[in-house]
C-alpha cells in the first residue's frame, strides 16, 4: 500500500481545487470541512503508507514514485516523484497530522471572516506544497513545494490585506524567503554541473536493499571537499530564508500579523522547519563539508540565544512566541551541525506539538478578549479559560523542558550532542534553556495569573486598519491587535474558553506534548525514532558521550531550566517592570530597525538616482542628444509621422553607403 | 510539398488586413470586429493544427513544413518559409496574443484602423518568425515598424506622438545596421561558396559560408546584428524606447508590442545571429551576457522606481529580456530552450500583465499607484487573476515563468557561471517590484473612489482564460512543448560545439567518468552528415 503515498499529495490538490472553484458558493462552514476531509484523508493515507512501511525490514523501506515526467530537457530529467522513506514519512506524517488538527480549529477561530473560503483555498494549497516539499524525489520538485509553501505564507500573512501592515509583513516575508531561495537555486546549479542531475538518489546516493550507494556509501571521489561545501552552504542559504535564521530571521515577527492558526501551522510547526528538513536530507553531503557544519552548529546556536533574549522584551503574545519558534528552530540546526540528525527531527517534532499548541491557545486568548494581542492587557485569565490556560501550561512546561514533558527529552539530546561537539555551544544552548523557561514563565504569568487587566479603560476602537503603512514596521512594537473585523459579539461578555472545534485540538495537542518524548526515549528499548531514522543516517556522528556524562548533562539543564521557571513565575506574577525589558530588547537589538534604515535610506536613495537619474536623464539624454545632434529638431521629429517612408530610404541609402565604404575597406586590404 | 500551411500563416491576417482596409466607410463597426477578429482566431485554429503536427525527435531537427518559391531571382532572393522548435512556439504565441489584443478595447480612436494594423501586425510577425531567407526576414522585420508606429500614434497616452517617433527611429537606426550587416555576410559568404553555386540569402547557405570567414569579420558582422536586435529586444543601454512606446499604446497595442514584437529581436540574434556566427557569439557572450546581467538589474531596480503600473510593467520586461539573452548565450541545450520558453513564456505573461493593467486602466482611468489601492476588496477575482501573473513572472514553480528561468539559469551557470549567478539576484529583485506592484494596486484599504470598481466581467474573463491556461500548462507539464523545441536546440548546440572547436560545455561529474559531455548533449547526428537541406545543422563545408 505504498501507492496510498499519491493520496498524500493527491487529497489536499483536491481540496484547493474545490475550494477554489466553488469555495464562494460552499460558503462557511462547507469550504472549512471540505479543507479539513481533505487534511484528515492525507494523514489517513500518511498513516496507511507508515504502516505499511513499518511491515517492511528496516534496510527495505525506500520506494521511489514517478507521477510523471515534468522537465524533460536535454541532461535534466527531473520527475514529478515521491520518495517514500522513513525520514519524508516522518516529516508527512507530522506535517498532516498537526495540519488536519489546524484546519479543524481554523473553522471554529474565521467564523463570521469574509475570506473564510479564501483562508481554506491557502490553506489547503499550503498543505500540497508542504507534503511535496517532504515527499519529492529530487531538489527540483522540492523546490516547488518550497516555494509554494512561500507563496502560501505570503497569501495568509497578508490574509486581511486591508490592514497596511498585513501587506508590507506579507512582502517582506516573501522577499526575505527569496533572499534564501537564491541560495537554494544556485546549489541546485552547483549539484547540476557537478552530478548532472538533481534526483536526491543520484546526488546523495540511495540505501537499497541494504546495500549504500553513492555518497550514502562513502564513495570516495564522488565530491570534493569544496564543492560539498560550496553545495550546502547555499543551500543552508535556503534554510536560513525558510527556518529564519540570523539573519534573515527578520521576516518571522512581522509575519504575525496572519491569523492565528496560520501562526500556529505555518510560522511554527511546520513551514519554518522544511530548512531543517533539507539540511537533514543532505546529511551523506554535510559528511565532506566540515565547514559547513561548523557553521550550521553556530547560526543556530547563535539564532537561539539572540531569539530568546528578544522573546524576553515582547509584549505581543504572538510576537514572543515568534521569537521563541526561531530560538527553537537554532537548536534543531545546531543539532544537525552536530551531526545529530535524529535529534534534529527529533527536536522538530516535539517543537511542532508544542508549539503549535501554544499558538493555538494564544488564538483561543486572542479570540476570547475581542482581538486584544498585548499581555500587558491580559492577565488571571485561569479562572475564565480554564481549558486554554492548562493546555498552554502544558505548551509552556514542554518549552521550557520539564521532564517528563516532550520538549524535555528532544532538548536534552540536542544538547549532549552540542557537548559532544563543543562545549561553548553546548553553554550557549543551555543558557539559552534557562532564558526560555523564563520567558514562557514571564508569558504565562502575565496572562492567566494576577491580575485581570482586560477589563481595564482600552483605547476607543480597534484600529482595524492597522497603524499606517510605514515599510518594515519594528518588529518588536507593542502589539498591533485586530484581525481587520468587526469585534466578535461576545466581546462584551467575560471571557470564555472557544467552542469544540477549537478546543478539541488543543487537548489532541496538549497530549502530544506530554506524550511526545514517548517517541524517542533513551532508555528501555524505546528510542524508535532512531531506529526508524537511524539507517538513513550512517554518515551521522555517533555519540560517544557516557551515561554517568549524560545525567549529569540533563540535571545541569533541568536546574537552569527550572531556576528561569521560578524566576519568569516569581517576577511578573505581580507587576509590570520596565528595567527588566529594556528597549534594545523590546526593538529586538535594533536589527530590523537598521535593515529598515538601510532600505529606505541609501539603497532607495541609489535605487531612484539609478531610475531617475542615469536611465532617464543620462541615456535617454544621450539618446536623445544624440537625434538632436543630427539635426532632427523637434519640428523634424513631428514631421516625420507624415513622411517616414521618404527617411526610410534615406536610411537604405546611408546604410548601402556604409557597406560601400566597408567593402572598399576589404578589398583593399 | 504538402498543404502550404506556412504560407496561409502568413496570406491570411494580410488579406483579412486588405480586407479591413477596402471596406466602405458605411460598414458597421461590428462587422469590421468580427471579421478582424474571425481572421486571427482562423489563425489561431491553423497554428494550433500545426503544432499538434509538429514532428519531434532527433530525426525532425530540421525545418518542417518548409515552403520554398523563387522571387528576386536576379537577387536570388527566395520566399523561403519553415518552421522549426525555434520558431514553433513563438508562432503560437504570436497566434494566441492577436486575437486576445484585438478584442481589446482599441482606445479612442477607430476600430477599423486599429484592427487593420493589428492584422498587418501579425503577418508581418509571422513573416519573422517563419523566414529562413534573410532578405525576406529582412523586408518583414522592418515592415513590423510601420504598424507598430500606427498602433503607439493612434493610442490614447498623451505623449504618443513623441513615443511614436522615438520607437520608429531608434529601431530603424538600428535596422540600418542589420540591412549592411546582411547584404555583407551574403556578399562575403559567397565567396566561400563551392564555384558554380549561385549565392543566395537561404540561411543555410549564408551559415555555411559564414563559418569560414575569418573570426574578425564575423565578429564585426554579428555586431552589426546584434545592434539591430538589441534595440529591438531592448538589452540595456538601448531601451529608453521602450518605456514610452508601450505606456503611450492602447491595452492591445501594448500587449503584442511587449508580447511579440520585442521577441523578434530576441529571435533574431538566435535565429540570425548565433546560428550565423557561431564563433563569434562565443567570443562576444561576455559582452551579451554582461549587457543581459545588467539589464535584469537595471531592469527590475527602475521598475520599481516607477509611479506609474503601466511604466513598471514596461521596466520589468527589460530585466525579462535580460533572462532571455542569459540563456541564449550559454549555448547549452538546456539554457537555448530555456530563452526559447522564456520568450514564450515572457509573450503570455506580458500579455496577460498588459491587459490586466489595461482592465484597471477602464475601471479607474489612472495607472498611477497614488491613485490606486485596495482594489482586491472590490474586485477580488481580477486581484486572483493578476496575482497569478505576477507569480508566473517572478518564476513561482508550477507556473510557466519558473521553467524558462531555471533552464536559462541552470543551462548557462555550466559554462558561464558567474554571469548566471548574477542573474539569479534577479529573482530577489522580481519578486520586490511586482509584490510592491500589488500591494500599491490592490492591498490595503480601497478609498472611496475605487469602492465601486467592479470585478471583471465574463468577456474579460474569457479574455485572460486562455493565456492563464497556457501559464498553468506550461508550469505544470512543459513536456510538449520542450520536446518539440529541443531537437532544433540540439542541433544548434552541435553546429556551435562544431563551428569553435575550442568551446566545449564543461564535463561535469568528478567521479562520473561516463558524463565527459552531458548524455543529452551527445548529438547523434554527426555535423557531416547533416546536410540535408533543410536541416539546422549546416555541417559545414569540408
Amino acid at each position: 500500500m505504498v501507492n496510498a503515498a499519491y493520496a498524500i499529495v493527491a487529497f489536499p490538490l483536491l481540496g484547493f481545487i474545490i475550494n477554489l472553484v466553488s469555495g464562494r458558493r460552499l460558503a462557511e462552514p462547507t469550504a472549512g470541512w471540505v479543507g479539513a476531509l481533505a487534511a484528515a484523508g492525507s494523514f489517513v493515507s500518511a498513516l496507511i503508507v507508515w504502516v505499511t512501511m513499518l511491515g517492511r525490514p528496516a534496510t527495505g523501506r525506500v520506494s521511489d514514485l514517478t507521477i510523471f515526467t515534468w522537465f524533460p530537457v536535454a541532461g535534466l530529467h527531473v520527475n514529478a516523484g515521491i520518495l517514500v522513506d522513513p525520514l519524508s514519512m516522518t516529516m508527512a506524517l507530522f506535517v498532516t497530522g498537526v495540519s488536519t488538527a489546524i484546519h479543524l480549529y481554523s473553522i471554529g477561530y474565521m467564523h463570521r471572516d469574509p475570506g473564510f473560503d479564501r483562508f481554506f483555498v491557502y490553506l489547503n494549497l499550503f498543505l500540497f506544497s508542504m507534503v511535496v516539499l517532504v515527499l519529492a524525489d529530487n531538489f527540483l520538485f522540492s523546490f516547488l513545494g518550497w516555494e509554494g509553501v512561500g507563496f502560501c505564507s505570503y497569501g495568509l500573512v497578508g490574509f486581511w490585506f486591508q490592514r497596511q501592515t498585513a501587506a508590507v509583513a506579507a512582502k517582506k516575508a516573501f522577499v526575505t524567503n527569496r533572499v534564501g531561495d537564491v541560495g537554494f537555486l544556485l546549489a541546485m546549479f552547483l549539484m547540476f554541473a557537478h552530478f548532472s542531475s538533481l534526483n536526491y538518489s543520484s546526488v546523495l546516493g540511495t540505501l537499497s536493499h541494504g546495500q549504500a550507494t553513492g555518497l550514502l556509501a562513502g564513495a570516495p571521489g564522488a565530491i570534493n571537499g569544496t564543492t560539498a561545501t560550496a553545495i550546502t552552504l547555499l543551500l543552508f542559504l535556503g534554510a536560513v530564508g525558510k527556518s529564519a535564521q540570523i539573519p534573515l530571521y527578520i521576516w518571522l515577527p512581522d509575519a504575525m500579523e496572519g491569523p492565528t492558526p496560520i501562526s500556529a501551522l505555518i510560522h511554527a510547526a511546520t513551514m519554518v522547519t522544511a530548512g531543517v528538513y533539507l539540511m537533514a536530507r543532505v546529511a551523506p553531503l554535510l559528511h565532506y563539508a566540515h565547514t559547513t557544519s561548523w557553521v550550521v552548529a553556530c547560526v543556530g546556536a547563535g539564532t537561539a540565544l539572540l531569539a530568546a533574549t528578544i522573546a524576553c522584551g515582547q509584549d505581543d503574545i504572538k510576537k514572543a512566541l515568534a521569537y521563541s519558534t526561531v530560538s527553537q528552530l537554532g537548536y534543531m540546526f545546531l543539532a544537525v551541525g552536530a551531526g545529530d540528525y535524529v535529534d534534529g527531527v527529533f527536536h522538530m517534532l516535539t517543537h511542532a506539538f508544542f508549539k503549535a499548541l501554544l499558538f493555538l491557545a494564544a488564538g483561543a486568548v486572542i479570540h476570547a478578549l475581542a482581538d486584544r494581542q498585548n499581555m500587558k492587557e491580559m492577565g488571571g485569565l485561569r479562572k475564565y479559560l480554564p481549558i486554554t490556560a492548562a493546555t498552554f501550561g502544558v505548551g509552556w512546561l514542554a518549552i521550557s523542558g520539564i521532564p517528563p514533558l516532550a520538549g524535555f527529552w528532544s532538548k536534552d539530546a540536542v544538547l549532549s550532542s552540542a557537548w559532544q561537539m563543543n562545549k561553548i555551544l553546548w553553554a550557549i544552548g543551555v543558557f539559552t534553556a534557562g532564558l526560555t523557561a523564563y520567558y514562557m514563565s514571564r508569558q504565562f504569568a502575565l496572562v492567566f495569573t494576577g491580575q485581570a487587566r482586560w477589563n481595564e479603560a482600552r483605547p476607543a476602537a480597534m484600529p482595524n486598519h492597522g497603524a499606517g503603512g510605514a515599510g518594515g514596521a519594528g518588529g518588536a512594537e507593542a502589539g498591533e491587535a485586530g484581525t481587520g473585523l468587526p469585534a466578535p459579539a461576545h466581546a462584551q461578555d467575560r471571557p470564555r474558553d472557544p467552542t469544540w472545534t477549537m478546543s478539541v485540538p488543543l487537548v489532541v495537542l496538549a497530549i502530544a506534548a506530554v506524550l511526545g518524548g514517548g517517541i524517542n526515549f533513551p532508555a528501555w528499548h524505546m528510542d524508535f525514532l532512531s531506529r526508524f531514522l537511524g539507517p538513513l543516517f550512517p554518515t551521522a556522528t555517533a555519540i560517544t558521550i557516557s551515561t554517568g556524562t549524560k545525567w549529569a548533562l540533563s540535571v545541569v539543564t533541568t536546574a537552569v531550566a527550572l531556576t528561569g521557571l521560578a524566576l519568569g513565575l516569581s517576577v511578573w506574577k505581580t507587576a509590570v517592570h520596565p528595567r527588566l525589558e529594556p528597549s534594545f530588547l523590546r526593538r529586538a537589538w535594533y536589527f530590523d530597525d537598521l535593515v529598515s534604515a538601510v532600505v529606505s535610506g541609501p539603497l532607495r536613495l541609489a535605487a531612484a538616482g539609478l531610475a531617475f537619474v542615469i536611465d532617464r536623464r543620462v541615456v535617454d539624454g544621450l539618446v536623445n542628444g544624440t537625434a538632436r545632434a543630427l539635426g532632427l529638431s523637434g519640428r523634424a521629429l513631428r514631421r516625420l509621422q507624415n513622411g517616414y517612408l521618404r527617411t526610410y530610404a534615406l536610411g537604405i541609402g546611408v546604410g548601402l553607403v556604409v557597406l560601400l565604404a566597408y567593402l572598399t575597406f576589404r578589398v583593399g586590404n | 510539398m504538402g498543404f502550404p500551411v506556412l504560407d496561409i500563416i502568413i496570406f491570411l491576417p494580410l488579406g483579412a488586413a486588405i480586407l479591413v482596409a477596402l471596406l466602405p466607410k458605411s460598414t458597421p463597426k461590428s462587422v469590421v470586429r468580427w471579421l478582424g477578429l474571425g481572421a486571427a482566431v482562423a489563425e489561431l485554429a491553423l497554428v494550433l493544427w500545426m503544432v499538434i503536427a509538429f514532428k519531434t525527435g532527433n530525426a525532425n531537427a530540421g525545418f518542417q513544413f518548409t515552403s520554398h518559391q523563387a522571387w528576386l531571382s536576379p537577387l536570388s532572393v527566395a520566399w523561403y518559409l519553415g518552421v522549426d522548435g525555434i520558431s514553433l512556439f513563438l508562432v503560437a504565441m504570436t497566434a494566441l496574443l492577436f486575437p486576445i489584443a484585438m478584442a481589446s478595447p482599441p482606445g479612442e480612436r477607430s476600430s477599423r484602423s486599429y484592427l487593420g494594423w493589428m492584422l498587418l501586425l501579425e503577418s508581418a510577425c509571422m513573416t519573422t518568425f517563419l523566414s529562413l531567407d534573410a532578405f525576406l526576414f529582412f523586408v518583414a522585420f522592418e515592415v513590423t515598424l510601420v504598424p507598430g508606429y500606427f498602433l503607439i500614434v493612434n493610442g490614447d497616452g498623451p505623449r504618443r506622438g513623441y513615443a511614436a517617433t522615438k520607437f520608429f527611429l531608434y529601431t530603424f537606426a538600428g535596422s540600418a545596421f542589420l540591412f549592411v550587416g546582411i547584404l555583407a555576410t551574403y556578399l562575403l559568404a559567397a565567396a566561400h561558396e563551392p564555384s558554380g553555386t549561385k549565392a543566395s540569402f537561404d540561411i543555410i547557405a549564408l551559415a555555411r559560408g559564414a563559418v569560414h570567414l575569418p573570426v574578425a569579420d564575423q565578429e564585426l558582422l554579428l555586431l552589426a546584428f546584434g545592434v539591430a536586435f538589441a534595440v529591438k529586444m531592448p538589452l540595456v543601454p538601448f531601451h529608453t524606447w521602450m518605456p514610452d512606446a508601450y505606456t503611450q499604446a492602447p491595452t492591445g497595442g501594448s500587449m503584442v508590442l511587449a508580447g511579440i514584437l520585442f521577441k523578434l529581436g530576441a529571435y533574431g540574434i538566435l535565429r540570425w545571429g548565433i546560428f550565423l556566427f557561431p564563433r563569434a557569439a562565443v567570443n562576444l557572450a561576455p559582452l551579451a551576457l554582461t549587457l543581459a546581467a545588467l539589464g535584469i538589474i537595471w531592469g527590475s531596480v527602475v521598475a520599481a522606481m516607477q509611479r506609474d503600473l503601466k511604466r513598471l510593467v514596461a521596466y520589468g520586461t527589460v530585466a525579462g529580456v535580460g533572462f532571455i539573452v542569459i540563456g541564449l548565450f550559454g549555448f547549452t541545450t538546456e539554457g537555448i530552450t530555456g530563452g526559447i520558453v522564456e520568450m514564450v513564456n515572457h509573450g503570455l505573461s506580458t500579455g496577460a500583465l498588459f491587459l490586466l493593467v489595461g482592465m484597471v486602466w477602464e475601471r479607474r482611468r489612472t495607472y498611477s499607484f497614488s491613485h490606486l489601492g485596495g482594489l482586491q476588496s472590490v474586485a477580488p477575482i481580477l486581484g486572483w487573476v493578476f496575482m497569478a501573473v505576477i507569480m508566473s513572472d517572478i518564476g513561482l514553480p508550477g507556473l510557466n515563468g519558473f521553467i524558462g528561468e531555471l533552464l536559462v539559469l541552470l543551462g548557462t551557470f555550466i559554462t558561464h557561471r558567474w554571469w548566471a549567478v548574477v542573474a539569479t539576484m534577479g529573482v530577489v529583485l522580481g519578486a520586490v517590484y511586482l509584490l510592491w506592484a500589488y500591494q500599491r494596486v490592490f492591498h490595503g484599504p480601497a478609498q472611496a473612489i475605487n469602492q465601486g470598481v467592479r470585478d471583471m466581467t465574463w468577456a474579460e474573463r474569457a479574455a485572460v482564460a486562455p493565456l492563464l491556461a497556457g501559464i498553468i500548462f506550461i508550469g505544470v507539464y512543459p513536456q510538449p512543448v520542450l520536446s518539440r523545441i529541443q531537437p532544433a536546440v540540439d542541433h544548434l548546440v552541435a553546429h556551435i560545439e562544431y563551428a569553435d572547436p575550442s568551446f566545449k560545455i564543461p564535463p561535469s561529474g568528478v567521479g562520473h567518468g561516463t558524463f565527459a559531455v552531458p548524455a543529452d548533449q551527445v548529438v547523434d547526428v554527426p555535423a557531416a552528415t547533416a546536410t540535408t537541406a533543410t536541416a539546422a545543422s549546416t555541417g559545414g563545408n569540408p
